[in-house]
């Protein structure tokens, strides 16, 4: 009995690996010669590629390098300029996502499209045209039946404001299972989730390769590239490099076909200098508008000449925690901020109630380079000069603003941070995301500050800027400034900050030595909930 | 441009027939181009409309339009009243409107300044030296202006209400208050008639010929004076910051409230002295046709301007001789007021329409991609 069900098994297994293997060299999608423009900026340039079924292919690329672009028109989201798309040998025209899914393509974006107010199960048959009358029944079991094969943790009942961020990402992959498609792009999908639920993720990505199905993830993380695909595409500023066999690559190999030139990969950090208390936030606490409590009694302590880390799960009150500090944020009353100005460490200041005017009328030098740049840091519709002013037009006494120093400013920050743009007048909005962050962090070392708070100064810059920028911070912090680094790259936060504060649910989850943690110490506090509950 | 070419001979038979494609850069020569074409696409299918609807020569109905525009040098001076008069209230709105803060209330403004200005006149025309008098009418109209606009601005700013629904309403209540005001001035009357008729107290003095002559020079000075005001203060920096975002003004520690009531407060007055602009200066009585659409005619002034007082001049003249031009046809040959709103819409609507194709190019199937 026992050996019979062994034999039928092992023909089973054999049979899928065989089909698996016939479908191998089978070309799911093909991409040829596609150019894709955005007014002046050219975001494919004559780019060839091809998935094939049972594989995983990473498409790597620094930001910008025109992943998402190219795979928002293999979804129907764009319509290319020239060049075709073939889709298992026929070359087909997707000009919506409809078309789309007809042709089994499913894309899971990087920003979730769903409905908080509804469950799973009408999020999925949202949109769907199916005539007569929907039978929940049978869509809920036709659910179930994907969710046990993949062991996905969602329930069809399950309302989304319910769910965590990674069961919101399952949710879209069930949704595009759903509609039967059989090449699933997956779009920065690990931005999101903590390293654990990134290998989980990695799981169900295998397991759709097992079943034959042609998986394309959209990434820049390395190490995740090494780790889940089978064929790596290499795009850089547009342009297709190449594709290799994820066996034949190391990080090193990738590196270099990603920026085009031997970069450094270590990040350097210094030894803190004589550190003195400067910020020292104490039992901060916050609701939202929507009465969540974002910030739940936060204390910890800021150095001059340390890089403090701030680790977490998007959300988790990073955000929320710095706009406190920087007067943006109403606290509880309960909060304490307190500021110890250079050589008046005697008489502390206390923040809390004070907006960003009263704050620099204190006398006090607080920088912050938030995470929405052109929404919070800049104004995007003017030019380099006109954002200068934004922290000093009100100087003088007189009612005209005065534009000469800002322009000396504009103009030194763009020599000196090598920024690309047409002009110091140019709206500042036209620029690429690496500029407007050299403009923004240019402007706020300038100011001298004593505490410098950057909220993901790195996200979306190549790699070549994101060193400008960590060379930028240790220069501040061997100046003795105060550095608060909110970031998200693990390996980052690890290999640049002292020490590394881990946000989970709005609680100081941990505050960890940056130079003895390891990446997975830190994962692991982001999401374990602190001891107070 | 042709690089493209190669691609060519590709099977097109999918792609979509139309595709929009944003542009920026686009040089002044192409700007002037664009415009130029949609001005003369509009003169050709007006004059089909013409040939087509009234029988009439297309021809003779334009030079008709200029000739009520530029005829002689009472038309040009009536033209340049009303150039002024709705190019006064659009540079009220323009701070307003650059600070996102949709101000359609400039009619209600311009009413609760005219009904001040039109008291004034009728309480103080026998007790006053002419001189005191303007004074106290401007004060007046100036403030109840500027009340009338501050009212919807306090209100947003402290619970966040919606300002468009507000200041449309106020628009109603001003409308109100003067239809009853001026029941109450004309007494016994049977009609609210030319306010100080005998005394002229509070009328605008002659100056070259023409009682507006202050109108057009007021109107130039504030449209100096509001182009600085939102180019070169700190006040009208602190506008545009908040247009564009108020979460980067509260990051650079603008109080945005004050900033938001403070600018409507400027806005409303300025709207006010439109008021008493239009009852000092040119009709001499207040009714509750006063403001004739202007409050929202220079809504359209301001926004095509992009809220540069200069481009908003020409914006002016060309909505005035349009309907200047109009109200002749329609009279010297006996059409329709509609017939002749058509012939002046088309134009409108070409103009405004050549906006798109200045922000935007059109791709057809097959076509170039960067052409």
């Amino acid at each position: 009995m026992m050996n019979g069900e062994k034999l039928v098994f092992s023909v089973f297994i054999i049979y899928n690996e065989i089909s698996v293997w016939g479908l191998y060299m089978e070309k799911a999608l093909e991409i040829r010669n596609i150019t894709k423009r955005f007014g002046e900026v050219v975001a494919n340039h004559d780019v060839s590629m091809d998935v094939r079924r049972g594989e995983i292919l990473s498409v790597l690329g620094e930001n910008g390098s025109g992943k998402t672009t190219l795979m928002n028109m293999i979804a129907g989201i764009y319509y290319p300029d020239s060049g075709q798309i073939l889709v298992n040998g026929q070359e087909v025209s997707i000009r919506s996502p409809g078309d789309a899914y007809a042709l089994g393509i499913g894309m899971i974006h990087q920003h979730f499209k769903l409905v908080d107010v509804f469950t799973a199960a009408e999020n999925i048959v949202l949109g769907l045209h199916e005539k007569g009358r929907q039978d929940m029944k049978t869509v809920t079991e036709k659910i179930r039946e994907i969710c046990d094969r993949y062991g996905f943790d969602i329930t069809p009942e399950q309302k989304v404001y319910d769910m965590t961020v990674s069961q919101k990402q399952t949710l879209e992959i069930v949704k595009v299972l759903y509609r039967g498609a059989d090449i699933l792009i997956l779009d920065e999908p690990t931005a999101v989730l903590t390293p654990q639920e990134t290998e989980k993720l990695f799981g169900v990505m295998r397991e759709m390769k097992r079943d034959g199905k042609a998986v394309v993830i959209i990434t820049h993380k390395l190490h995740e590239v090494l780790s889940v695909s089978d064929r790596v595409a290499i795009l850089r500023k547009g342009e297709y490099v190449d594709t290799v066999e994820t066996a034949d690559a190391t990080e090193l190999s990738l590196t270099e076909m990603m920026v085009g030139k031997k970069v450094e990969l270590n990040i350097d950090r210094p030894e803190p200098k004589d550190p003195i208390k400067r910020l020292e936030v104490s039992h901060v606490s916050c609701v939202n508008k929507e009465g969540v409590t974002v910030l739940d009694d936060v204390s910890f302590d800021v150095y001059g000449g340390e890089i403090l880390g701030i680790a977490g799960i998007s959300g988790s009150g990073q955000k929320e925690l710095l706009e406190a500090i920087a007067g943006l944020q109403l606290v509880s009353p309960a909060s304490k901020i307190t500021y110890y100005q250079p050589d008046k460490e005697d008489t502390p200041e206390n923040l809390v109630g004070k907006n960003p005017r009263k704050i620099k009328e204190m006398g006090i030098s607080l920088s912050f380079v938030p995470e929405d740049r052109l929404g919070m840091g800049l104004v995007g519709s003017m030019g380099m000069t006109d954002n200068m002013m934004l922290k000093s037009y009100e100087t003088g006494r007189s009612i005209f603003t005065e534009r000469k120093a800002p322009r000396e400013l504009a103009e030194n920050i763009m020599n000196e941070l090598a920024v690309v743009t047409p002009g110091i007048n140019t709206p500042v909005r036209r620029l690429s995301g690496g500029n407007v962050q050299k403009v923004l962090v240019g402007r706020e070392i300038a100011a001298s500050p004593t505490v410098l708070m950057t909220a993901y100064a790195v996200r979306g810059l190549d790699i070549g800027t994101s060193y400008t920028i960590y060379h930028l911070l240790n220069e501040q912090k061997e100046k003795g400034v105060a550095v608060i680094y909110v970031g998200e790259d693990l390996d980052v936060l690890v290999e640049l900050c002292d020490r590394i504060l881990v946000l989970c649910g709005g609680q100081v989850s941990g505050i960890v030595d940056g130079r003895s943690t390891t990446k997975e110490e830190v994962g692991l506090l982001m999401t374990k909930r602190g001891d107070k509950q | 441009m042709n690089a493209q070419n190669k691609t060519k001979d590709m099977n097109h038979a999918g792609e979509p027939l139309l595709r929009m494609a944003k542009r920026d850069g686009v040089s002044l020569k192409k700007k002037i181009f664009i415009r130029a074409a949609a001005i003369l696409l509009a003169l050709i299918i007006d004059a089909l409309f013409i040939v087509m609807v009234t029988d009439l020569n297309p021809i003779k109905i334009y030079g008709t339009m200029f000739i009520a525009n530029f005829g002689n040098k009472l038309k040009i001076m009536w033209m340049i009243r009303d150039l002024v008069t709705l190019l006064i209230v659009g540079v009220a709105l323009a701070p307003a409107f650059k600070m996102r803060f949709w101000n359609v209330g400039g009619e209600g403004q311009i009413l609760m300044g005219g009904l001040a200005t039109a008291f004034c006149m009728i309480k103080f025309g026998n007790s006053m030296p002419s001189w005191l008098l303007i004074i106290v009418m401007l004060v007046t109209s100036v403030l109840c202006g500027a009340l009338w606009a501050f009212i919807p601005a306090f209100f947003k700013a402290k619970w966040g209400t919606n300002e468009t629904l507000f200041t449309l309403m106020m628009n109603y209540a001003a409308t109100s208050i003067v239809a009853c005001a001026t029941n109450i001035f004309r007494g016994d009357a049977p009609m609210f008639t030319i306010i100080n008729m005998g005394s002229k107290a509070g009328w605008f003095p002659m100056i070259f010929g023409a009682r507006y002559t202050i109108n057009v020079i007021v109107v130039v000075i504030f449209t100096i004076l509001m182009y600085i005001y939102l180019k070169y203060t700190k006040h009208g920096y602190e506008i545009a910051v908040v247009g564009e975002s108020e979460n980067t003004a509260r990051y650079a520690g603008i109080d945005v409230k004050k900033v938001m009531m403070r600018t409507m407060a400027i806005s409303g007055a300025i709207c006010g002295l439109s008021g008493m602009l239009i009852v000092a200066g040119k009709d001499q009585i207040i009714s509750t046709g006063s403001a004739d659409g202007r409050g929202f005619t220079a809504i359209i002034v301001a926004w095509l301007a992009k809220f540069n007082t200069f481009y908003m001049a020409l914006i002016s003249l060309l909505l005035v001789f349009l309907q200047r031009g109009a109200d002749e046809i329609a009279s010297a040959y006996g059409l329709n007021d509609y017939a002749a709103d058509i012939i002046s819409g088309v134009i409108l609507f070409c103009i405004l329409g050549s906006e798109f194709f200045i922000n935007y190019k059109l791709i057809f199937r097959g076509g170039k991609a960067n052409d």
